[in-house]
């Protein structure tokens, strides 16, 4: 299960900490949330798209993960990415068309 | 803990802080992973709730729940795929 939580656990942080304090004694620790801040976001993205892409992409649990079903969770992943995209921008727009009278 | 609490925080104090942080992230993402493949194992494999979980419901669930790390690390993959896709663009 180490490899559950994506690519990001291979980043590492923590290097500086047994530096001690200097000047910038919290500057190790700002840095170390500021990258938790980021492992916490990825990962709860990753559980939401699991979430969807699962009830979309796998009808039946076999012995392995057909490659039907792996294309798809690929597939949907990247489009909900691209919806997301889509309507930020096209919602700007609408924003933007409206006059900014909100 | 405001900021000049931590300003006092021996290098060592600080390393258990982070450790405790990480563990507790570990902890949250794994309780997440947990219910979620419950709830979606269960909606699979439990189609007619009998009087007790049999052996094929077990079988299927153990799948399941193979299936559903397969899926969520494809599904992390991807996406951390798309992520540096997209800081290249950029």
């Amino acid at each position: 299960m180490s490899d559950s939580f994506g690519d990001i656990s291979n980043s590492n942080f923590g290097a500086g900490a047994g530096a001690g304090g200097g000047l910038n004694a919290n500057a190790d620790l700002q840095d170390f949330v500021e990258k938790e801040q980021q492992r916490a976001q990825f990962s709860a993205q990753v559980h939401n798209f699991n979430d969807i892409c699962w009830d979309k992409c796998v009808e039946k649990v076999g012995t392995k993960l057909d490659s039907r079903s792996e294309t798809c969770l690929v597939n949907c992943v990247d489009r909900f990415i691209d919806v997301s995209l889509f309507i930020t921008n096209r919602f700007a727009q609408l924003l933007q068309k409206s006059g900014g009278g909100m | 803990m405001d900021a000049a609490g931590t300003n006092k925080l021996t290098s060592a104090q600080k390393e258990e802080l982070m450790d405790q942080v990480k563990q507790q992230m570990a902890i949250m993402s794994a309780q997440e992973l947990l219910s979620k493949m419950t709830e979606k194992c269960f909606k699979k494999c439990v189609t007619k709730p009998g009087t007790s979980l049999d052996s094929s419901e077990q079988k299927c669930v153990a799948m399941c729940m193979d299936r559903f790390m397969d899926s969520f690390n494809l599904v992390s993959r991807s996406y951390s795929n798309r992520l540096l896709q997209e800081r290249n663009k950029m």
